[in-house]
Formats: structure tokens, sequence, C-alpha cells
């Protein structure tokens, strides 16, 4: 089997809050807020972006971890707001963490789910004997469009994790289960500034009936049930998605808490349920059990079933999420679409 | 201006990782990299070194009349840096106003994007400085 060896999150240190932004368009804040969950969002500072990013979160899963960088033998970069559109992040973070050049690198992309996809594809070559090491991020410096509802939740960060031997591991990675549909519930085409959704076709046809699917199709799997967890990690686009997915499976609120940070930081999209994850990873003791589904547009959900060991006292090596999430500076809306480029002409 | 690609290449390791020198004959730290220890010259025995990027603000100042290329940041605090290993470097102290910042004041190295202003030219990256929380 295979496991986590290290993990790092980072959350860029600027915050807007959604009553700023609906003051801009005239929306009723309150009105945000409740039907959102989303009290405020992170945003990246203008020289940061979705590879620099990786670099700080991938820099302390390897000091969790206490691996030298080249030992990594693949990279993979999941995003959908990489800074090129021809020209590898992963090559950019490779270099920048000096796991190059002995290493094989690439980029990654489905919608919020593309960090995920990255772990499962490291421990099929952890698993198959092809590397000792792999890295898989994911990464978002996301945008809506300036109005949208989307405004008020994409948000930026990102989540690196190390998968290598179970013996080695913090948390071992028991089984991994996935629903895949073409579901176009939102999407970008080449050239867009901004992407495109469906609104409330987002729901249930997309998020829900995903999430659900590769949950149960784990649980069904492995023969676990929601009681056999002590946590819960759902990808969370908002803060109301999670928890009512959440209800629906009879999870009890108190063990989605820990990994529900869209409220403070936004959706961080292919960020988000990496980032939830390592703030669970931050608390949970040896034993625990921690069940992850993440969901991306288009459609998707990787469900994973972690049991957390005894090498989990290794994550004292690294700055835990909380510290990200306090270190804040709040910015006006001015400022916020400086930094995020939203004036044409930039 | 256009940038030479293969100058911007071979700076890539140093800038992403704070690449220097190390004189193995005086034990003198240097960056940017050099061939020669300034101390020693045919006596010394230079290597490549990476900083651990720690270090301390030796001085700095707010700019607010930048460079080309550089004028939508301002404004923003440029920093030397005296590394724990001892070299001094110049880099941009990132998420503060000179306000924020004084002498002696611990920093370490974070990747950022140093330019990027030509929507059809390189992104540059590289390092620069954050305070370290106390
Ligand atoms: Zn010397």
């Amino acid at each position: 089997m295979v496991g986590i060896v290290g993990y790092g999150a980072y959350v860029p240190k600027y915050r807007i809050k959604s009553e700023v932004i609906a003051k801009v368009w005239g929306e009723d804040p309150d009105r945000i807020k409740k039907g959102l969950g989303i009290n405020e969002k992170a945003i990246a500072s203008s020289d940061e972006d979705a590879a620099t990013l990786a670099v700080e979160a991938a820099k302390i899963a390897l000091q969790r971890a206490g691996i030298a960088p080249k030992k990594l033998g693949a990279l993979y970069v999941g995003s959908e707001s990489h800074p090129y559109a021809v020209k590898p992040t992963a090559t950019i973070v490779a270099e920048a963490i000096g796991a190059t050049p002995d290493l094989t690198a690439a980029d990654l992309e489905f919608a919020c789910k593309a960090g995920t996809a990255g772990i499962q594809i490291c421990m099929g070559m952890v698993g198959a004997g092809m590397i000792e090491y792999g890295m898989a991020i994911g990464t978002d410096t996301s945008q809506g469009r300036p109005g949208d509802a989307l405004e008020y939740s994409t948000g930026c960060g990102a989540a690196a994790y190390i998968i290598g031997k179970d013996a080695e591991s913090l948390a071992i990675i028991e089984d991994t289960h996935s629903f895949t549909t073409d579901t176009p519930d939102f999407w970008r085409r080449n050239k867009a500034d901004y992407p495109s959704h469906g609104g409330r076709f987002t729901g249930p046809p997309a998020y829900f009936k995903h999430v659900k699917a590769a949950a149960l199709g784990l649980m069904r799997k492995m023969n676990t049930k929601v009681e056999d967890y002590d946590y819960f990690v759902f990808h969370q686009p908002n803060g109301k998605f999670p928890r009512a997915v959440a209800k629906m499976l009879g999870v009890p609120p108190e063990k989605i808490a820990d990994g529900l940070l869209t409220p403070n930081i936004g959706n961080t999209y292919s960020g988000a349920s990496p980032i939830g994850l390592a703030n669970v990873l931050d608390v949970a003791k040896a034993g625990d059990r921690i069940f992850v589904t993440s969901f991306g547009s288009g459609a998707g959900s990787d469900a994973f079933s972690i049991k957390v060991t005894d090498k989990i006292k290794n994550r004292e090596k690294g700055k835990p999420v909380s510290e990200f999430i306090a270190h804040k500076e709040y910015v006006d809306y001015a400022t916020y679409a400086k930094y995020r480029r939203k004036f044409k002409g930039m | 201006m256009k940038e030479s690609i293969p100058l911007t290449w071979r700076k890539i390791p140093d800038r992403y990782r704070l690449i220097g020198s190390l004189c193995k004959n005086c034990n003198g730290y240097y960056f940017p990299a050099r061939h020669v220890c300034p101390k020693c010259r045919r006596k010394g025995r230079i290597e490549s070194y990476q900083f651990s990027g720690r270090g301390r603000v030796f001085s700095f100042t707010e700019i607010h009349a930048a460079p080309a290329g550089f004028e939508d940041q301002i404004p923003y605090v440029m920093a030397i840096v005296e590394l724990a290993e001892g070299a001094r470097c110049t880099g941009e102290i990132v998420d503060v106003l000179g306000k924020d910042v004084q002498i002696g004041d611990e920093v370490e190295m974070v990747f950022r994007k140093i330019q990027s202003n030509d929507p059809e030219g390189l992104i540059h990256y590289g390092f620069k400085f954050k305070k370290v929380k106390r």
C-alpha cells in the first residue's frame, strides 16, 4: 500500500470580504453570505500565481517528509489557472524546489479535482514500483467574472502531497474510487477570461450526483460506513454544498468542520479539498480515519479512504494551515481588482 | 527591449533557489555566484552553494518610481538582505509597505513572479523575501 509521506498547504495573505464585493454590485451582503456560506476569500498578491503558490506548498511538504527534493520521481501540478497556456507549470515548480532533472512532470486539468487526480497517478506509480516518491499539487488563482456569483467564491491557494510507501507514511491511503461522466456544468473556452456555468445545474446533476456516487462507491468497495470515519472532507465550491452533501450522506456536522475552509478562504478550486485535508491532518491523531471526496466540474469525483499513522508527528516540521488562515490583511475592491488584473488593458 | 532567452535560462536555478558560491578556502559566501574568490584569488576553492534563504534586513527603501515593467507594483519595498551565511543580496520584501519594515528584521526567501508584463513574453520568477513573524 501507499500513503502520504508529507503534505503542505499555502494560502496567500490578502482577503476580501463578501460584503465588500456585494456593495460594488448592489447586492444584499447578508443574502450573499447566507446564500453562499462564504464570509471572505483569499486572494493572491499581484506577484503570485498558481506556480508560486504551488512552490510554497511543495516546500512545506518536503520539510514534513524530510526527503531530498531529488528523490521525487514524479511531479504533477493540477490547476485550472496554469500561468501559461503552453509551458508546463510542473517544470517551474520542479526547478524551484530543486527536484530537477531526473523526474517525470506534467500539468493536469480537471476543474477543481486536478489535484486529487495527481494523487491517484502518484499512488499508481509508487504502488507499481516505478518511483519511490511522487508529488501531486492542487493549486489555483481562479477568477470569477466581475459581478457573477462566482466572484464571491473564487479563492487562491495550494496544497502539495508527497506519496510514498506506506511504511514511511504519516497517513495511509487505504483505497480510492472515482466517478466520472460528461456533464457540462462549468466550462471555459480557450482565450476566454472567465468561466461560464450552468447556474442551478451545477448542483444536483453535477456536484451532488458525483460526490455522492464516488463516496458511496468507495464505501461499498471497502465495506465501510460513515461511522467508521472521524473526519470528512468534501469539495467546497461554497459553504453550502459540502454541508448539504454531508447531510445527504448522514455525516454529522462536527465531522466536516475541520475540513471545511471555503467560508474563510473561498473556493480554492484544485486546492480546495487538498487544503481541507491538510487542515484535518494538522489536527488528527494516529488511528483516525479520514474520508475525502473531491469534485471537478465536467464532471468527476475522486474519493479516498485515509488512515493516520503515528508518523503524523512529522507534521510539526511544517507550518499548519491555521497559521496561513490567521495571517491575513483585508483589501478593498479596487486593490483586489488590481491584484487580480481585472482592469482592461492591464 | 527584446530579452535574451539564453541569458534568462542560465540564471533560472540561481534565481529560483538562491544559488550562489562558497569558497572552501576562506569560507566566504557570495551571491550572485562567482567563478573566482575575490579574497583568495588563485588559491580559492569556489563551489556552488544553495543558501538557506534565511537572513536579516540590512537596509531597505520603499520604491515609488519604479523601473519599466514594474510600474503597476508600486509602492513596494526593496532591501539588501544579509543572508544567514554572510553574503548580501538585493531583493523585494513582499506583502508589506516600508512602514512595516525595520533594519534587522528577520526574513526568509519566497518564490514569486519578478516580471510578467509582456502578455506574449516569458513570465520571470525568482526569489523575494518575506518577514518572519516572531
Ligand atoms: Zn576564498
